[in-house]
């Protein structure tokens, strides 16, 4: 094997930029933070085809495991390979405790924020939360209303989306509280990342992931309805055609459960059965990966064949636990998202630990003239799509796009807030032959059953444009492994 | 199980069966025609699409090149082999989580070669070798089927599907054949006749398997034999049917739940049938009249898995 001459560090970072938006690898003076040192190090003695070499054999590893994922709104619109870095994101420990804190300060904060508003309705009573704002969402279920879920978890599985701002602070850009998907990835990516560089994560003394599709099945398991002591847990998904089928399968087949489509479930008797061979099967928990609107035809859309008829039935009855629960997508629109704060304060008498973004509500006069003088520097969002779907990038946007928005805002204030363009940091990722900074997002998993567990890391996900602020699968991002530090 | 899931490894499994067995008749009718004399390719041709189940829209038009290349890879022909192929890998897509890592990629890669850019190309300028490439597809997809995966109740109804596929196809054949078969002219010299023998064992894949049991002496009797009630070469009508009888007796057992009368008495019927028959009472009585009825027995078996495992009515299962 032909092995070039080492690269020094200086070829290694070519002409890497370093500006104001804060650099995870390298402090503002241009040198290396401590904590990545080790990685700087390992790089810099690896011969020089050796990157590349090891860039190959992870792709292959992902294209032969048909790790894809489903691009909406394209003609193509198939399966593709989903991008990744090669290079991981290093997290301290005294870092990730922080992150830690305050996603389990929030998550639980939410959580009882979603079994208020679904029953006494405290918090709006007490105009903490502007009560039109709630009953406005279109992601809040009236059905909902006076309904006991087991053990009040409404959030089982939770996804939130952190940035760190060039301050160095991580803040919350956004919760996902309704079928956030991901983690496949954050899985496969350890087990190549294991792989490619077996010998500087020895070194580094990472804390693992892997136990967490064991962790999802005991947080459904403690969820099951009274009196099942063995329950059946099943995985719906709407079948094939979702992007997130590969996660589905992947997850179901990690936790040894079925996956289930709608057209398998049956209900009789407010009780759900799933058809198999040997007849029909109880079914007591169903960790849900299907929306509210396509998930019971007789209670939601009543077009969809997704779901089953009669779920929301059996549900209500108590007899089979569905996570998420219904409805928890009032808690993560982006314009009750700006409220977070005020809950935390408000259910558990304590300040945010993770901040929010500066947020906008477009229903507010003030702020909706504000900010329609200011499209070109702010980020709009619609409050109730995510994946990048609804979104209008002011500095990166034509003014035709911006008139359109305007007119949209116009028409249904509520439907959009504004956040200020945000110069969230950046992490070195592997550009032909170098390393160049692309910026970065962090979205940690939450599970919610017992108590919360979280495990250390989570996807971290990557703009793979030069430039580009957009991180979602669906537009064009990519993700690298993220290791949290024991020390 | 659940019964989507049984019901697409069994889809899985019938179709890439069928993409095989397409794929032999194929390259034997091919290799036959090599040879002038005798039958001609017009009746060649009709005798192929006759024992495919005589396929909608395909029928002889003397284009010999077109006609081949339809069967291959007309993906919009139920009967071509690219349709099977994809037929099988969309109903594994179906069940991933159901399968194993090795035979997922199998099929992906089989999946991808009949539709790598040129293929047709590269068919058309060496049909043995593109034909012969598929059948390796699908034996290493075979292959790993028996080895990566649990032989639990999903491998059981991929038998199910192979070896139901097979009998039905077989018996189809041979119902095609027959006629011919039985009226061979005496003490044939021409080598003629021995290619067509040949030709048919081959479909089968059971050339060599004959002659170690009989000699290369060819005779239609002991060919009609072999094929039908054979009860150790696993391309012999019998052999499938005791697959089929021993799968659906392992699905009881791991399921606990008794199949109906009407599907053991219909696997029991053929059984008997190929059981306690011989090839002298066979062709003493009406040879095409029992192929027919085990096509027949075939789709009601079909049929009686789908009403009883997949499709089944939600009152039926909850009297039970």
């Amino acid at each position: 094997m032909s092995a070039g001459p080492p690269m020094e560090l200086d070829t290694l970072f070519g002409d890497y930029l370093l500006d104001h938006a804060f650099d995870e690898m390298r402090e503002a003076t241009g040198e290396v933070r401590p904590h990545y040192r080790a990685l700087a190090e390992t790089l810099a003695r690896l011969p020089h085809d050796e990157l590349q070499r090891r860039k190959q054999s992870a792709d292959l590893a992902f294209l032969t495991q048909g790790i894809t994922f489903t691009v909406y709104g394209r003609d193509e619109g198939t399966e593709r390979i989903f991008p990744y870095d090669l290079l991981p994101r290093l997290i301290t420990a005294q870092e990730w405790d922080r992150i830690e804190r305050g996603l389990t300060q929030r998550i639980t904060a939410l959580n009882l924020f979603l079994r208020d508003v679904y029953s006494d309705a405290k918090i709006l009573k007490d105009r903490i939360i502007p009560r039109e704002l709630v009953y406005s969402c279109k992601h809040y279920r009236r059905q909902m209303r006076g309904l006991q879920v087991p053990r009040n978890v409404y959030i089982a599985v939770v996804g939130s989306d952190l940035l760190r701002l060039n301050t160095g602070e991580f803040v919350v850009l956004e919760d996902n509280l309704r079928v956030p998907s991901g983690v496949s990835y954050m899985l496969t990516n350890r087990r190549v990342m294991k792989r490619t560089f077996p010998r500087l994560f020895t070194s580094y003394g990472v804390r693992p992931i892997e136990h967490y599709p064991q962790l999802l099945l005991a947080t459904l398991r403690s969820l099951a309805p009274e009196g099942r002591p063995e329950p059946n847990i099943v995985l719906l998904t709407p079948g094939v055609f979702n992007s997130a089928y590969f996660e589905h399968t992947y997850l179901a087949r990690q936790m040894g459960i079925d996956l289930v489509e709608g057209r398998d479930l049956v209900t009789h008797d407010n009780v759900v059965y799933m058809r198999t061979t040997d007849g029909l099967k109880r079914v007591d928990v169903i960790y849900r990966r299907v929306d509210d609107d396509f998930s019971d035809p007789l209670v939601f859309r009543s077009d969809s064949s997704l779901g089953c008829a009669g779920l929301f039935n059996a549900y209500r009855a108590g007899n089979v636990t569905v996570s998420n629960a219904f409805g928890t997508g009032l808690a993560d629109d982006k314009a009750v998202y700006a409220y977070v704060p005020r809950m935390i304060r408000y259910y558990l008498g304590e300040e945010a630990i993770l901040p929010n973004v500066e947020t906008y509500l477009l229903s507010e006069e003030k702020e909706r003239r504000h900010v329609l003088a200011n499209l070109d520097k702010l980020v709009i969002k619609a409050v109730g799509e995510s994946g990048g779907y609804g979104m209008l990038i002011g500095p990166h946007s034509t003014a035709a796009q911006r008139e359109e928005f305007a007119r949209q805002i116009e028409a249904n204030p509520r439907n959009y807030i504004a956040q200020p363009t945000l110069d969230f940091s950046r992490a070195p990722c592997l550009v032909n032959d170098a390393l160049e900074p692309r910026h970065v997002d962090l979205r940690p998993y939450i599970l919610f059953g017992d108590k919360v567990n979280i495990v250390p890391g989570g996807l971290t996900r990557v703009a793979l444009e030069k430039g580009s602020l957009v991180v979602n699968s669906s537009q064009g991002g990519g993700s690298k492994d993220t290791w949290v530090l024991q020390q | 199980m659940l019964s989507r899931v049984a019901d697409s490894l069994y889809w899985m499994s019938r179709y890439l069966e069928r993409a095989e067995n397409t794929v032999r008749q194929l390259d034997v009718t091919m290799s036959l025609m090599l040879d002038t004399g005798g039958t001609s390719a017009e009746q060649r041709w009709r005798r192929l699409l006759a024992s495919l189940g005589k396929p909608a829209g395909l029928e002889w038009n003397g284009d010999l090149e077109a006609m081949t290349s339809a069967l291959v890879f007309d993906s919009l022909n139920p009967a071509s082999i690219t349709f099977c192929v994809n037929g099988a890998r969309e109903n594994a897509r179906q069940v991933r989580e159901e399968i194993s890592s090795e035979q997922w990629q199998r099929l992906n890669r089989l999946f991808h070669q009949v539709h790598a850019p040129g293929a047709q190309e590269q068919f058309a300028s060496n049909v043995n070798d593109t034909l012969a490439s598929i059948l390796d597809g699908i034996h290493l997809f075979k292959g790993v089927s028996d080895t990566t995966m649990i032989h639990s109740q999903g491998w059981q109804f991929i038998r199910l599907g192979r070896y139901l596929e097979r009998a039905y196809a077989s018996a189809t054949l041979l119902e095609v054949y027959q006629p011919d078969l039985l009226h061979l002219a005496e003490g044939d010299t021409t080598g003629y006749q021995y290619l067509e023998l040949v030709g048919l064992l081959r479909c089968c894949t059971s050339f060599e398997a004959y002659c170690q049991v009989y000699t290369a002496d060819l005779t239609p009797d002991r060919i009609l034999e072999f094929l039908l009630l054979n009860r150790d070469f696993p391309h012999a009508i019998r052999y499938s049917v005791d697959c089929l009888n021993d799968s659906i007796e392992s699905i009881q057992r791991t399921g606990g739940r008794r199949p109906p009368e009407e599907l053991t008495a219909g696997i029991g019927r053929l059984h008997a049938m190929l059981g306690y028959t011989s090839i002298t009472e066979i062709l003493s009585g009406n040879p095409s009249a029992f192929l027919h009825t085990i096509r027949e027995q075939c789709m009601r078996i079909h049929e009686y898995i789908y009403r009883y495992y997949v499709h089944y009515s939600i009152q039926s299962a909850l009297s039970v």
